[in-house]
């Protein structure tokens, strides 16, 4: 299993941005529509890998799609409070994305 | 008119200023309407709670004066919407001040602008409530109550496109929107030619960021629509930029929750079954969305709530055995501020310690935060009603770090390093108290319109 390849190898766009002022939303995109069917198929990104993941219970996650038309993947999730509220720490909710470039695609 | 041709030059007016070169390429082109989207709620709740601008004037006219003297050259009408960041009046009427001055500068000759105003004030939502709308609570959140109305400092509803529509069939040149759909500043004038919903707000959807429906990424470069019914085309006005399916597509999801669905003061335009198809190099068309009118039209509320007045101090840390214990010098801080101050939540007052090094950008959702960094950075963020007061919780909260007591610490002169002994003053905090929606009988009843002469020639000469 050495040189598994990474998400970060085979997506184009890996993004997290705001969606409305209670959600963050992450974009995975990706631009050759094998690696799209690739990851999609092993079933890389679930439900289940996010709460994992990102360390949160499955009643975040508002909202999964594979969005076939962008070859992309998009996952919602709540947010601990509404951004830009005391203690933000990302008030566009544009870098939580990064431990998603590390999984590993079989 | 069996096509509308839209020019969109950037996707937040002024946020940063617009780039010339792409735009005037469009122009060439002869569009028949140039329309940028002024706002954004990702500014977070400040600007709309206090009333200010999240992005400098001179940047704001800078993108207002290159959009309206095309137009004005070209004779055809321009739209913003969202005026200055948050569509307040107060947005409103900076812009209409603007163009006025702006025109006068240049002495245009004679035009119509109309200003489309949608504050709302506390009384008023109160009166609707009062009279039986329920004010519902979007995306999870509770429904309103009036306490959460009375702690709401500004509230603006979201317009459709019907007011600005009308605004242009009575001739409007110029039309400053307070805030609106992103989407409806482009139906708007879709509508009006007399094509369907589904067309008006789904070329507004894929036109609303302007360059950022292209690819490679760019941002404040121009792109054209050419709209017919049920067949939008977007062409990347930069030479080095196209419009692809991929790109097209994957824009239609950006920043939304949900990829398939836009939801609009008079309905929701369903895109799960729309196709993108490369035109020619730089041109995609995309079709196939449908309409859902909602069976009862209801009006996005946006509101913020002032939290406290805020105060920030900045503390590093190099020691490694402070670094490995940072939770627990932290917990003996917090302790001292308790025994001074009282329990937070009764005294109120709220501190934030952000560890800039370990977690600092995702707190609890990093999966693998280093058990030992190098150097900590901490912002600590202290709020309270009082300014005065949180200023001193502030310096305190941070100077409780300089002398946490742990047994281990090697360093008893000091167990942090302070980049400078002080409290900044950060902005007041705010909250977004409202995102719910209002039931309304009509698309226009929330919106104000009203028309104003702009003559730049009497102007200059006066």
């Amino acid at each position: 299993m050495r040189n598994m390849p990474r998400l970060r190898d085979l997506a184009s766009t890996v993004r997290s941005k705001n969606a409305g002022v209670d959600h963050i939303t992450f974009d995975i995109i990706f631009r050759e529509r094998a690696n799209f069917e690739r990851v999609r198929d092993a079933k890389v990104i679930t439900p289940e890998v996010v709460c994992r993941l990102l360390r949160i219970t499955p009643d975040r996650i508002t909202d999964f799609v594979v969005f076939e038309p962008a070859n992309a993947i998009k996952f919602t999730i709540r947010r601990e409070r509404p951004s830009g509220s005391p203690g933000e720490r990302d008030v566009f909710g544009s870098q939580q994305y990064a431990p998603l470039l590390d999984l590993e695609v079989p | 008119m069996a096509e509308v041709t839209i020019l969109c030059p950037t996707g937040h007016l002024g946020f940063t200023p617009l780039e010339k070169d792409s735009f005037l390429a469009g122009c060439e082109l002869k569009p028949d309407f140039i329309i940028a989207d002024s706002g954004s709620c990702d500014i977070g709740p400040y600007p709309l709670g206090a009333d200010g601008q999240a992005s400098p004037e001179s940047w704001q006219r800078h993108d207002l004066e290159i959009m309206l003297l095309a137009a004005r050259r070209l004779g055809v009408p321009m739209i913003v919407g969202s005026a200055s960041d948050t569509g307040t009046d107060r947005g409103v009427e900076q812009y209409v001040r603007l163009i006025q001055d702006i025109a006068a500068e240049h002495g245009l000759a004679p035009f119509r602008l109309a200003a489309i105003c949608s504050e709302l004030s506390r009384e008023a939502v109160l009166a609707r409530m009062a009279a039986g709308a329920k004010v519902r609570g979007l995306d999870g959140r509770p429904d309103a109550d009036p306490a959460l109305i009375q702690r709401t400092d500004r509230i603006v509803a979201v317009m459709g496109a019907e007011p600005i529509a009308a605004a242009l069939r009575e001739g409007a040149d110029v039309v400053i929107a307070g805030r609106a759909s992103d989407c409806a500043l482009f139906a708007a004038p879709i509508l009006n030619a007399g094509m369907s919903e589904a067309t008006a707000y789904y070329a507004g959807k894929l036109m609303e960021c302007a360059s950022f429906c292209c690819e490679p990424f760019m941002g404040k470069e121009s792109i054209l629509g050419r709209i017919a019914e049920d067949d939008i085309r977007i062409t990347a006005m930069h030479p080095g930029q196209r419009c692809t399916p991929a790109s097209l597509a994957s824009h239609a999801m950006y920043e939304r929750r949900d990829p398939f669905r836009e939801h609009v003061l008079s309905g929701t335009v369903d895109m799960s079954a729309c196709r993108y198809e490369q035109l020619d190099e730089k041109t995609t068309r995309a079709s196939g969305a449908r309409w859902i009118p909602a069976a009862q039209p209801m009006a996005k509320l946006e509101g913020a709530g002032k939290v406290g007045e805020r105060r920030l101090a900045i503390v590093g840390m190099r020691e490694p055995y402070m670094i490995a214990n940072i939770d627990t010098a932290i917990a003996w801080a917090r302790a001292r501020l308790h025994e001074r101050f009282g329990a937070p939540e009764e005294a109120g007052w709220q501190v934030f310690y952000h560890l800039y090094g370990r977690d600092g950008v995702m707190g609890p959702m990093d999966p693998a935060p280093p058990a030992n960094p190098h150097e900590l950075g901490i912002v600590v963020e202290a709020l309270c009603g009082d300014a005065r007061r949180a200023e001193e919780i502030c310096a305190l909260a941070a100077r409780n770090l300089f002398y946490a007591r742990l047994p281990e610490v090697k360093g008893t002169a000091g167990a942090a390093a302070l980049m400078s002994d002080e409290v900044l003053a950060g902005k007041p905090g705010y909250e977004w108290t409202l995102n719910h929606v209002i039931p309304v009988a009509s698309a226009t009843e929330l919106f104000r319109t009203r028309f104003l002469a702009v003559d730049g020639t009497t102007r200059k000469a006066a």
